[in-house]
This record gives structure tokens, sequence and C-alpha cells, in this order.
């Protein structure tokens, strides 16, 4: 058993490398203004905050949809906390200038220098900082958040988490607080995902990185989610997912378990927030509302409720689904068909919705089930040699 | 005073308009324990039905169309997205409401093409009057007396006749009421259409107030009106309503002060209050599984 | 272990089967031969179809689609050109700008036009910039827009100017001291223009009182009341179409009089059928008064009669908003900035564009230095009850 596990990481690793290595190639060999990329860029994004969902309402059980809310704290908090301060006024412009003035990557700036190396270190770190920083502000949120409503069950759970995501919103969108969050305006101007490209002294990109960046960090924070749902822990969540009382019975804490589910899935999902405010080079809290929890919901339910590949994979279905391939259909002719009262505005998200509801309702274990994907390659074996004999 | 009055009387316009939804939300609760998330949608769809249907038909026609519409609309999403999904886990059941409720907000961009469209006027409805100085449409004043006139007939029918009699069986325990010969499936249709037919009604009072239909028009009315169903105690009618009313004046208020920002954070804010402290609401019944 | 395993294979699967999708469709190019021999010319239409701007977006859209059906070629250089329109939906939302844009991008257009609506442009500035694709902002009049972006420019007027005329108007008009001014929150074009409002409205010795609403808000009475117990001289509501024409009809079963002020947005169909038959008065800036060229007025009526989808997307009727105005002059300058380009090179285009001039149905359009128009005239129209139509009150010109 041992030996399986250790090979099983190793071709992870050779995976994982071989990914990342393919990003890097696609990048600099396709053209770059390829939709591809765009679809890349925010299916990664979307990948770490629908497994950090799954983690939540598949793995623990929690059925909450508060996940909205807490993007938008981790999206402010980096936001917040990168921009250049020379920008800052003309992005606070309705208020006069920032209250705050501090940020990340200027930061390091003053200990490596800004240029060369040293600004692409203190890139790195700033950028690092301010994701983890939003991460925490997520997190600790939810503890707050946590206190009260994790006592709660399912639905009473799910609308009051909901809730929560709503007073969140109205809370940054307050204008006594402009000089921080900048009202409910727009926070924009702080390093994306462009930035992180490779540039020579004329300012001509010598190597493409910007799909990387949302690679990197969305593989190593599924590396942990993973990781986490493998430990004791991660047994101790299913344990409550299956049945809360024989759980306790088995001696595990309930509601410290929930809460630290609770505010893990939130870490994520305050990154998540953070990377998808470096994908649309702007934050703005109206975005984040109740109906993207739903779509996160729906992806979820998608790849399968307890199964955190088929949380990637449809993760990348639905964004590449959505943005790219379907987008024909809002537009007369379609596939050379020509019947402009049928291909117009609006037709693809309800041949969305169509097959949504039909998962919902016909495929209710979605792409995966709760099954992983080494599971497909272990049972083909299993009958193959079943054959054999 | 004209500006309080003014408040006031828009706040019991927009309360009465919630606690018909908010009827919805809580029957359906009370009987399948569903939070119908696409409840304030059929109240849009409801919307954009006469919006179309008064297009080409008189009103004598198309108000009584549209009803019948709405409530075969609230009875086909019960038929088609939740009867298969009745012996699945209740998370897969509100996890197809939500999809059903991003469904028919899809359709209605899609058939109106992303353009606002605006409610016909009624006659009678439409019309201004004035009230010690303040001057609104008729139908603020009309929507609380028919509220309650829906209200009294609907719990005479929950208390007096055979349906009703099913449906409070159903909802005090679902198996035992199967085992004792109630056809569950027609008492579930039943609620569906009394919710779909009230949200009809809503909906003709709503858009008259506030004309102009776009399709999230139903998605922060649907959620305040469960606000208002929980607020009240779920699976009282009495309790939605006079929930409804109160968040109805309260946000009124709310805007009418200096924190606008807040006022549809108030509701969910009232929402967890009364969900930590009394989750059996203003006039709930015993606490069951809900804490 | 295994499920790290299986998360890595199905990140890698994915790849694998994106990375097969997109060599298949990527090498598009700016200029390609169409079937009859002729080359075709891309231009996208960076424009809302759906969400709060859906109905300004269209109409914007459909001075665009006419101008491209009255001259659908271009002659760059020696070769003549058909031009073909290429749309992508921003749905009014800043989640969706940046894949819209790139969708525009990856099409191989040779220049943008759009959007309605500011935030939606804001946000998708840098991917346009990235890309090296000029973008040309129809009627998107926050100072941000083009502001330290190279690839942006605009042919209309700014909001500093917009909220200066305004707030002049409701000075001389209605010597207004007391004003209320209501937008939606976090609308960049709300919030800018009010703000502008509020700075020459309370420098000529003016009070502002400022509100906003949250977004899918439909009861403004109570909105409308404070204004009432204020005694606000003037009611300052630059917001969304479907916005102003709740804000209209709650106006008037109130039986307000104050008169209503607004920005280019409330220059609509919907927001002036709104008012007809009723007490409201309604004065909104624009760029464009219907009148302004007769050719172009007879020319784009007629289409709009003809064609029921141009029809229904105009709001049902055939009055001419500005924005379609502006919308046509839009594609115009597009096409003057290729033929000054001589090619159909984004890198080309864009260079063209800063040393252009073009005087269109809407005036003389040139560019400043940070892409902007120069522009110092704004149209004040006023809602006439008794026919749904607009009467032009007056002409404002900048000091």
């Amino acid at each position: 058993m041992k030996k399986t596990n250790k090979r099983g990481s190793f071709i992870a690793l050779i995976c994982v490398i071989l990914m990342l290595a393919l990003v890097v190639v696609l990048e600099n060999t396709v053209p770059f203004t390829s939709m591809l990329f765009t679809v890349l860029k925010k299916g990664a994004v979307y990948a770490l905050v629908v497994v950090s969902m799954n983690l939540l309402n598949g793995f623990t059980g929690l059925f909450s949809l508060g996940q909205a809310g807490f993007m938008l704290l981790g999206a402010y908090t980096y936001a917040i906390f990168t921009i250049p301060s020379d920008v800052r006024d003309s992005v606070f412009y309705l208020f006069g200038g920032s209250a705050l003035h501090i940020s990340f990557p200027e930061m390091f700036e003053s200990v490596f220098g800004s240029t060369g190396v040293g600004g692409a270190i203190s890139l790195i770190l700033g950028v690092l900082l301010a994701l983890i920083l939003a991460g925490l502000v997520a997190a600790f949120f939810a503890y707050l958040i946590g206190l009260p409503v994790l006592r709660l069950k399912s639905d009473y759970l799910a609308i009051a988490t909901l809730g929560f995501a709503e007073i969140i919103r109205a809370v940054f969108q307050w204008d006594k607080l402009g000089p921080v969050t900048n009202g409910a305006n727009m926070l924009k101007s702080f390093p994306s995902f462009t930035s992180f490209n490779l540039k020579d002294a004329g300012g001509h990109v010598v190597l493409r990185l910007s799909t990387l960046v949302p690679f990197v960090v969305a593989t190593l924070c599924i590396f942990l989610i993973v990781l986490l749902i493998n430990s004791s822990y991660g047994r101790a969540f299913k344990a409550i997912r299956e049945d809360e009382v024989a759980a306790e019975a088995m001696g595990i804490n309930l509601f410290k378990h929930k809460q630290l589910s609770f505010c893990i899935s939130s870490f994520f999902a305050g990154v998540g927030g953070a990377l998808l405010a470096m994908y649309s080079n702007q934050v703005q809290a109206k975005v984040f509302t109740a109906a993207m929890t739903y779509e996160l919901l729906l992806i979820v339910v998608i790849g399968g409720i307890g199964s955190v590949s088929g949380s990637c994979i449809a993760a990348f279905l639905y964004i590449a689904a959505s943005e790219w391939w379907l987008r024909g259909l809002d537009e007369n002719p379609f596939l050379g068909i020509d019947a402009p009262a049928v291909f117009r505005v609006g037709l693809r998200l309800v041949v969305f919705s169509v097959i949504i509801m039909i998962v919902v309702l016909f495929f209710r274990r979605g792409i995966m089930g709760d099954r992983e994907l080494p599971d497909l390659f272990r049972r083909h074996k299993k009958a193959a040699k079943e054959v054999a004999k | 005073m004209e500006f309080a009055i003014s408040i006031l009387l828009s706040g019991i316009s927009v309360g009465g308009q919630y606690a018909l939804i908010a009827i919805g939300y809580t029957l359906v609760y009370g009987i399948l324990r569903l939070i119908n998330f696409a409840h304030g949608d059929v109240f849009m769809a409801a919307g954009l039905m006469m919006v179309y249907l008064s297009a080409s038909l008189p009103l004598s026609v198309s108000v009584p169309l549209m009803v019948i519409l709405t409530v075969a609309l609230g009875f086909a999403i019960e038929r088609i997205a939740y009867k298969p999904l009745r012996s699945a886990p209740r998370m897969s059941v509100m996890i197809s409401a939500i999809g059903v409720s991003y469904l028919l907000q899809n359709l209605a961009t899609y058939v109106t093409g992303g353009l606002p469209q605006m409610y016909p006027s009624i006659p009678g409805l439409s019309a201004s009057v004035t009230i010690m100085g303040a001057t609104t449409k008729w139908v603020t004043v009309v929507t609380p007396v028919l509220v309650v006139i829906l209200v009294v007939a609907l719990t005479q029918l929950i208390d007096h006749t055979k349906v009703g009699m099913a449906m409070r069986a159903v909802s005090r325990d679902f198996e035992t009421a199967q085992l004792m010969g109630i056809k569950i499936n027609s008492v579930i249709s039943a609620t569906f259409i009394i919710g779909s037919f009230l949200a009809a009604v809503g909906s003709v009072l709503y858009f008259t107030n506030y004309r102009s239909i776009v399709p999230l028009s139903g998605a922060m009315p649907g959620l305040k009106a469960f606000v208002a169903a929980v607020f009240g105690g779920i699976g009282s009618i009495p309790g939605a309503v006079i929930g409804a009313f109160l968040i109805g004046i309260c946000e009124t208020i709310i805007k009418g002060s200096n924190w606008t920002v807040f006022s549809d954070a108030f509701t969910f804010a009232l929402l967890i209050v009364v969900l930590v402290t009394k989750p059996t609401g203003l006039f709930g019944e015993k606490a069951t599984d809900k804490v | 272990m295994k499920k790290l395993l299986s998360a890595l294979l199905s990140c890698a699967m994915i790849m694998g089967l994106a990375a097969g999708c997109g060599g298949s469709s990527t090498g598009s190019t700016s200029a390609s031969p169409s079937d009859d021999g002729a080359k075709t010319v891309k231009i996208g239409v960076y424009e809302p179809a759906t969400g709060d701007s859906g109905p300004g977006g269209k109409q914007e859209m459909l001075g665009m689609q006419y101008a491209n059906k009255e001259t659908p070629t271009v002659k760059i250089g020696d070769d003549t050109y058909n031009v073909e329109l290429v749309y992508a939906d921003n749905a009014s939302s800043t989640d969706k700008a940046v894949s819209a844009a790139s969708e525009l991008v990856s099409q191989g257009v040779s220049i943008v036009l759009g959007s309605y609506g500011s935030s939606v442009s804001i946000a998708a500035g840098p991917t346009f910039d990235e890309a090296g694709l000029a973008a040309i902002g129809v009627t998107c009049t926050n100072p941000n827009v083009t502001a330290n972006n190279d690839y942006y420019f605009r042919i209309c007027f700014l909001d500093p100017f917009q909220g200066t005329v305004l707030a002049k108007f409701a000075n001389e008009k209605f010597s207004a001291k007391t004003a209320y001014c209501l937008g939606e929150l976090g609308n960049e074009y709300d919030q800018g223009l009010i703000t502008y409002f509020e700075q020459a409205f309370t420098a000529a010795g003016g009070q502002v009182i400022k509100d906003s609403f949250p977004t899918n808000n439909s009861d403004f009475t109570s909105y409308l009341n404070k204004a009432k117990t204020a005694n606000a001289d003037v009611i300052f509501c630059p917001v969304s179409v479907a916005y102003s024409t709740q804000i209209v009809s709650q106006a008037a079963s109130l039986g307000m009089q104050i008169p209503l002020l607004g920005g280019d947005t409330l220059d609509n169909n919907k927001v002036l059928a709104a008012t007809k038959d009723t007490d409201v008065k309604l004065y909104v800036s624009t760029f464009y008064q219907e009148g302004g060229s007769e050719e172009f007025d007879t020319g784009i009526k007629e289409w709009i009669n003809s064609d029921s989808t141009a029809k229904t997307n105009n709001g049902g009727d055939d009055t001419i908003a500005a924005v379609t105005a502006m919308g046509y002059d839009a594609y115009y300058v597009a096409l003057e900035a290729m033929k000054a380009a001589g090619s159909t090179d984004a890198a080309a285009v864009k260079a063209a564009l800063p040393s252009l001039t073009y005087t269109g149905v809407s005036g003389k359009i040139a560019f400043d230095s940070t892409g902007d128009a120069i522009r110092d005239t704004a149209y004040i129209k006023v809602a006439d009850n008794a026919n749904g139509a607009w009467k032009l009150e007056t002409v404002q010109k900048a000091d």
C-alpha cells in the first residue's frame, strides 16, 4: 500500500510539472490573444473557488451559500493592499484620496529595489503576501460569522450565510468607508496576471507567464485542500457529513470541526476572490451577488458533490462552455444555421440552464459523483484483470 | 407629517405585496421543508406574461389568463423539478430550486431580449389618490385590503376543507399522512397552485406600483418574502403576513433615512437575528429540526 | 494521495482538451479573404445587450448597424474591404467585461467601438491595452475610461463637462438652491456625474443632498418623498434606463412637481414613454438632438420602421436617441481611422487615431492628448408630456 502511495504521488508530481510546463509553452506559442487563455485563467480561479466550496458543501455537508461574500472580502483585501501609491488618488478620486497608504509590492521594493530581478521579487512577494492576507481576512470573518450561524442546519444555514454575504456586500458599498473601500466604486490599477509577464528593457514581452500564475496558486491551494481532506480532519469532516449524531458519538467535536471547515473553505474562497480580482483587473462589490454563489454551487453539482477532480473538470468545462464554445449561440447565424428569431442574445444562458437542470434531475451524481480520477483507472485495471482470469 | 404618511403608505403596500409571495414560501416550506428559490421568479414570470398577454388581449381576458398560466407554471415546476427528487436529500431539491430560478431568469432575458418591459396600467389601480396630503396610487390602498381578504379566505380553506385538512396533516408528518391514505402528490400540487395563484395576484399589485420588469425583478422580493416567512414563523400564514408588513415598513423607513445602503442588508440581519435567537419566528410552532 | 493524483490528472486532461480546441480556433487574422474574393475587416462592437444598460447598448448598436448598412465597404489603400461587425455582450457587468473584451481580441478585430456605460469600459481597458487594440468609447463619459490608458479614445463629452452644464442649467432655469441627487450604488457613471454636478452646483452657492439606492431596487417612492421633504428645487438622477423609467413613473404617480434632471442615459424612448400624459418635468442633457441632420434622421427612421428587430431594440418607436447618433458617428470614425492608417492592422489604426478629425451628425470630432473628444456642446432636451416627444430646451456651451 505504501509503495503504491509513493508511486501515486510521484506520478502526480510529474503531472503537475507537465501541466505547468504545458501552460507556459502554450502561452508562448499560441497567439496570446486567443480566447484559450482567458478561459484557462478564469477556469483556474474558478476551480479553486469551487473546490473550496466543495470542501464545505460536499465533504463536510454544510450547505453554505456565503461563498461570494468571502470572495468579496478576499478581493477587496488584495486590492486595497496592492494598489500602487501613485495611482491611489486617481482610483479614490471620489473620496479625495485613500486613507490607507500601504502597498505590499512597494514595501518590498524598498528592500529589493524596483527594477530588474529585485522588482520581480518584490512583485512576487508583495502579491503573495496580499493573497495570504486576503485568505486570512476571509477566514477571520468566517470565524466570526460561524460562531452564531454554524449552529443552524441545512437550509437555515444556507439562507443565513446567504444573508451574511449580502450584508458584507452592503458594508463594502457604504460610502462612510469610502476612503478605504472606495465606497461602491471600482478598485483598479493593482497588479494583475499580466504584470507577471517578463519584459525586456524596451517593454516588449519576452516570456508570458500570466496564465501560469493562477495555475500555480490554484494548484498549490487545491493540493493543500486535498492534503486536508486525506488527513484525520478530513475523515472527521466526512463523518459529520454522513451522520452528525454518530460522528459526535465517535468523539468528534462537531462545532470545532464545522468551524474549522468553514474557516478553511473561506480562506481559499478569499484567495480565489483575490485571484478573480487579478483576472478581471478591477474589483467592485456589486459583482459578488448571490447569483455568483449559485453559479459556483451549480458547478459543484455538475462536477459531483464530494469530488475534487470533478470540481476541477466542471469548473474548466463550465467556463469554457459559457465564455467561449457556446458564445456563438447568442448570435445569428450559428453553425451556419440562419434563424435570427432563435439565435439571439440570451440563448446561450437558456441552453446552459437547461443543461444544468438535466444534470440536477437525471445525473444527480454529476460528472464524477464522489469518485476521483484515479478511481476510474483502478476500476479499469480490475476489470482487465477479471477478464484475464 | 406628509413625509411620514407617504413612507408608511409605501411601506404598507410593499409589505402587502411581500405578504402574498411569503404565503407561497411558507406553505411550501411547511409541507416539503424546501426553500422554493424559484418562487420569486414565478412572480416575475407572472409579470412578464401579463405584459405580453395585455399587448394583444383586453384586460378582462388577460388578467385571468395570466393567473391561470402562472398557476400552471407553478404546477409544472413542482412536477418536473421537485417531484422526481422526492426521496433525494433536501440539499438536492434546493439545488434544483436554484436551477429552476436560474432557468426562469435566463428565459426571461432571452424572451425580453434584455429590455425592461413596461407593465400595462390597470384602470382603477393605477389612478392617483391623495391621503392626508400624500399622493399615491390606488393600488397602495387596495393592497392591504386585498391581502386581508385573501388571507381570511385561505385560512378558511385550510381550516375547513378536505384539502386544507390534508395539507395540515402532511405538514405535521409526511410519512404518516401518506400511510393514512392522503394522496401526497395532489396535496403538494395544491400547495404550489395556491402559492402561484397568490404570487400572480401579488405580481399585479407589485408591478402596477413598480412598472418596469427586468429578469431580476423577482429575486429580491422573493428573498425578502422568504425572510418575512421565517420572521413570522415558517408554516404560519398570519405570521408570514405580519412579518411581511413589518419588513416592508422597516425597509421603506430605512430608505427614507440616511442608511439607504443597508435597506436590503437590514432584512438579512433581521433574518439572522431571528434564526439565532428564536428560530420558530413570531408565530411558529415548536422547534423541530431547524436547530 | 490518490485524490491529489486525481486532481492533478484531471487538470492535465482538461488542459489537453482545451489545448486541442485552442489550436484549431486560433490563427484568425484581421483581414481574411471571404468567399467572393473581397477582403473583410472586422470592427468589434463591445456593448451591453443584456443587464441594466441593455436598452442603451442596443440603441447605440442600432447606430452602428445602420451605418454599416449604409456603408458596408471601406477602401483601405488600394483594396476594398467588407466591414463586418463582431459583437460581444458585456452584460452591463464588470465581471463579464474581461471575457467579452477577450472574445473581441481573439476574433482579430481591427478596432473596437463601445461601450455604453463607463464601468464596463474601465474594466475592459487593460484587456484592449494589452492586446494593443484601440477602442473608441461612444458614450462612456467617465474620465477614468481614457485616463492612464493609451488605447482608449472616446467621441463624447466628459462628465466634468456634463455635470457642470447641468448644474449651470439647474441654476439658470430653476434658480435652484437645493438639489437632490440620486444614483445607483457602485455605478461609476452615476456616482462620477453626481460628484461633478455637486462640485459645480455647490460652487454656485447651491446645496446638494446625495443619496444612493442598491442595485435591483424598484421602490423609489421613499427617495422621491425624501426629496420632496427636503424642499429640493430639482432632482438629479443620472441612472440607467431600467431605473429611470421606474423613477419617472413613480414620480408621476406621486404627483411630483419638482423637475427631474438627468444625464445622457435618460435620453431613451422608454423613459420618454413613461413621461407621456403625466405632469413630470424631465430634462436631460445629451449629445444629439433630432433634427441635427435631416438626412440621417429620415434615413434611420425609414430603416427602423422597416426592420421589426431594430424597432423593438429602439423601444418600439422611431424616436432617435442621441446614443444612436453617436454609434453612427463612431462607426464612421473607425472607418476614417482605417483609411488614414491605410491598413487593417490594429497597431496602425491606433496610431492613426490621435490626429484624426471627422465631422459627424453629432458635430466635429477630434481627440486631445488623453484620447478624449474635444467637445463643447451639450443639448438639453425636455420631455413634451402631451406628445411623447423630446423638445430642444437649450444648447449649452462650455464657458
